[in-house]
């Protein structure tokens, strides 16, 4: 394929592409990270087989493509244009699926998605999960196999590239973007138009824009995905702004955590290249414009932005006092404008569709749509693209499922590490920037990690602080210091060892934090901490007036105890124990040497529900054991095993 | 003889960023993934041929989680410990791993057979908590799953 060098030539190769597929059958199987975690390029493969052993190959085309979002029944595909969605998918389905639906235009019932009452779901759009996103910037993944550049162009891919190229000067794409009140993706909401126009505006020649796709936060995937199933959307973004800014050279700053990623991305950027989409006179404009990738070395705090920037440079990305924005002394310090992933992704659509149809979606201070990553004790696992404004009761109950094994929803942690945990009664919150920023929790990138009555939000937000206390970089003592202080007395309530007054210390402490620390790290580190205090204080008291962790998790203030009315010596506790804590034997009754027991909650695990004979016991002193040698006083038809 | 080839190694990584000094944290990356890695041998070479200064390099070396300044052992074991991980049972995971591979976090066994690491997500959350050996995942490993980390493996 020859450059492209107007619109009419995007436009002719669009037509030319669609031309080539038309009348044919897609077979769509996710294969990201997650997907492949469960195997599925073997499955895409016995699809690729299966089409060409079964006479298919010139009406069916098998797109290998990143996650459509529902990770929790990867792999899983969608076959085009009914949109038939089959899930949990193993090679061994290949065949029955190209036989019967492929060329009998049969369902495949037992492969169908089953929802809650037992109903088969045919089509995607109508499983629950799905139903109820909005999935604008996020949807296009099923259709783009993104190693190939066709197809993001099918979809009418570059087009917004063309238009802000050839049909609009910078200024209107600026204003384009400043009208839409496009707020910036990756957790600070700044809106993306003013970033913009403080670079166009800063002095000097050469200006750089960034994506960060440094995804930090633990429990968010959202860019990661975005990145390895659809980077031709994250590009064109990038390009159109460079245009807005007056920028001819990009940098995507990438994790090397995420190998798929970066290699997809680089894919895209070579094949960018060759259509003349990136280099010198793009779609001949006379634009200039180039990106190069810079892989990430592991460091939380590079994900800031002045940090990164300095971690392009080659050195240590450390933060620095931001008194002149990035934005107008940043790589070199020359004027560089950074933006995440999910906000470069949503430009093209901006510009295609118009500000009016964007600030459509969305409540009044945050427009458009937001990606979550939906996770933790959630059935429905995956990642959710919904309007700002959505409450999260929609989003954990409705589209994800609710709570599984029936337990107890406790509270939802958004915001990854700089973010709270908010409680049941709030779950009428509608989610966007300023809401969950008021209940002292973010948005963040979009992390969602759902909490049920087993999780301890003592121990949760000592995690939090664990994490942030290694990551910190210890330029600036409130952070460096008060994180590790905070943590020790976390440690301590945890451990069984809290005193009167380490609430009030822990608040204290993080007045400092949040106020004195040079960047952003600190000063939202002790969210966690003061959201937890704030809505589950009573928690806090439990551990340390009580010595008892209600959710049973925190080692030091729990035992585990066998009732002998209830053991049937069954042996598999006492075969499964990694310390050899149990004693007992054929036909008698079971006892947990304490001093032994290394509180692992195995034998909780095994114990089989029909005997539940072990419990776990927090505050209470662990009752006299049976004497060692009692006989188990066995119930009629329980078989010994 | 197998220092002169890990330092052509690295003149050959070094010479594919076109000797660019900004590239430095890229070339660590790719050593780091090759040789396993940073040795005192190899850091000094791309301080030599970058006209970095060694403590620089040392710096970055050290800041950096990808990078490690120890040999590692043939076979990595990874315990994701991440949020979602985390309220899935995480540590209970990984306290059964130490408990079989018998070494701790960032620790290499004595026979370097095996590395013990922990990370802070790996965003397969789905499958949590998540268990690493090799490039190979296990999501919510049963006990015969971590035991057979070692009975599989040389």
């Amino acid at each position: 394929m020859p450059r492209l060098k107007s619109a009419t030539d995007l436009e002719r190769l669009k037509q030319e592409i669609l031309a080539r597929v038309d009348g044919k059958r897609i077979v769509s199987i996710t294969n990201g990270t997650d997907g492949k975690t469960r195997h599925s390029e073997a499955v895409v493969q016995a699809f690729i087989d299966e089409v060409e052993k079964q006479g298919l190959a010139d009406k069916v085309i098998v797109k290998s493509t990143g996650c459509h979002g529902f990770c929790e029944k990867e792999p899983s595909t969608v076959i085009f244009p009914e949109e038939i969605c089959y899930v949990s998918l193993k090679p061994e389905d290949a065949p029955e699926i190209v036989s019967a639906t492929l060329i009998e235009n049969k369902i495949v019932d037992h492969l169908l998605y089953v929802d809650d009452d037992g109903n088969k779901i045919v089509h995607e759009s109508e499983i629950p999960f799905y139903k109820y996103q909005s999935r604008i910037v996020f949807g296009n993944n099923r259709l783009i196999d993104p190693k190939n550049i066709e197809d993001y162009i099918a979809l009418g891919g570059y087009t917004a590239l063309a238009r802000a190229l050839l049909e609009m000067t910078p200024e209107q794409v600026l204003e384009e973007v400043k009208r839409a009140n496009l707020r910036g993706r990756g957790g600070g909401g700044f809106p993306a138009g003013i970033k913009w126009e403080t670079t166009r505006n800063a002095p000097g020649e050469i200006k750089y824009v960034i994506v960060n796709a440094d995804e930090g936060d633990p429990g968010a995937y959202m860019d990661r995905s975005l990145l390895e199933g659809n980077p031709h959307s994250v590009l064109e973004g990038l390009i159109i702004g460079a245009y807005a800014i007056g920028s001819h050279q990009g940098f995507i700053y990438v994790r090397q955590e995420y190998p798929i990623a970066v290699q997809n991305l680089s894919v895209a950027l070579e094949e960018a290249r060759r259509y003349g989409l990136l280099g010198p006179d793009i779609f001949g404009s006379g634009f200039d414009f180039d990106v190069k990738v810079h892989r990430g070395a592991g460091a939380f705090v590079s994900g800031e932005s002045s940090a990164l920037m300095t971690a392009i440079e080659g050195r240590v990305g450390e933060p620095r006092p931001k008194y002149i924005r990035t934005a107008v002394s940043g790589i070199w310090e020359r004027p560089s404008n950074l933006n995440n992933v999910e906000t470069w992704a949503t430009v093209p659509l901006i510009i295609n569709k118009g500000a009016e149809w964007f600030t459509g979606i969305g409540t009044e201070g945050s427009k458009g749509t937001k990606i979550f990553s939906l996770v933790g004790k959630v059935n429905n696992t995956g990642l959710v693209e919904v309007p700002m404004g959505m409450t999260l009761r929609e989003v954990i109950f409705d589209i994800g499922g609710g709570i599984p094994g029936g337990k107890k929803f406790k509270g939802v942690q958004t915001g990854g590490p700089s973010g709270g945990i908010i409680p049941e009664s709030l779950l009428d919150t509608p989610v966007d920037f300023d809401e969950l920023t008021k209940l002292g929790s973010m948005m963040g990138s979009g992390g969602m990690i759902v909490m049920d009555e087993d999780t301890c939000v003592v121990d949760v937000a000592r995690y939090f602080l664990n994490f942030l206390a290694e990551e910190s970089c210890g330029k600036c003592v409130p952070c460096r210091e008060g994180i590790y202080q905070m943590l020790k007395i976390l440690n301590r309530i945890c451990e069984g060892e809290g005193r009167e007054g380490d609430v009030e210390v822990l608040e204290e402490i993080s007045e400092v934090v949040r106020d004195f620390s040079l960047c952003a790290l600190g000063a939202t580190a002790p969210n966690p901490v003061l959201s937890t205090i704030k809505y589950f204080r009573d928690e806090y008291e439990a551990h340390i007036k009580e010595r008892r962790c209600p959710a049973g998790v925190c080692k030091a203030l729990i035992s585990y105890y066998i009732e002998p009315e209830k053991c049937q010596a069954c042996l598999i506790c006492l075969r499964n124990c990694p310390v050899g804590a149990i004693i007992g034997g054929k036909n008698l009754i079971h006892v947990i040497d304490q001093e032994k027991c290394t509180k692992c909650g195995t034998c909780f695990e095994v114990c089989p529900p029909r005997f539940d004979a072990v419990t776990r016991l927090s505050g209470a002193k662990v009752p006299e054991p049976a004497l060692a040698g009692t006989e188990v006083a066995r119930k009629r038809g329980e078989k010994n095993e | 003889m197998q220092m002169v080839q890990e330092l052509a190694e690295v003149d050959e990584i070094i010479a594919k960023y076109g000797g660019d000094k900004s590239a430095i944290i890229q070339v660590l990356l790719d050593i780091q993934r090759e040789h396993r890695w940073l040795s005192k041998g190899v850091l000094k070479e791309v301080s030599q041929k970058l006209e970095v200064p060694l403590s620089q390099i040392y710096h970055l070396a050290t800041f950096y989680k990808a990078f490690g300044l120890i040999p590692k052992g043939r076979h990595s074991v990874l315990v994701c410990l991440g949020t979602a991980c985390q309220v899935r049972g995480a540590p209970r995971l990984l306290d059964k791993v130490i408990e079989t591979l018998k070494i701790r976090p960032s620790e290499t066994s004595a026979d370097m057979r095996f590395s013990l690491d922990t990370v802070n997500c790996l965003g397969c959350c789905a499958l949590g908590p998540v268990l690493v050996v090799d490039e190979e995942y296990h999501g919510k490993p049963s006990t015969k799953e971590i035991q057979e980390i070692t009975t599989a493996r040389e």
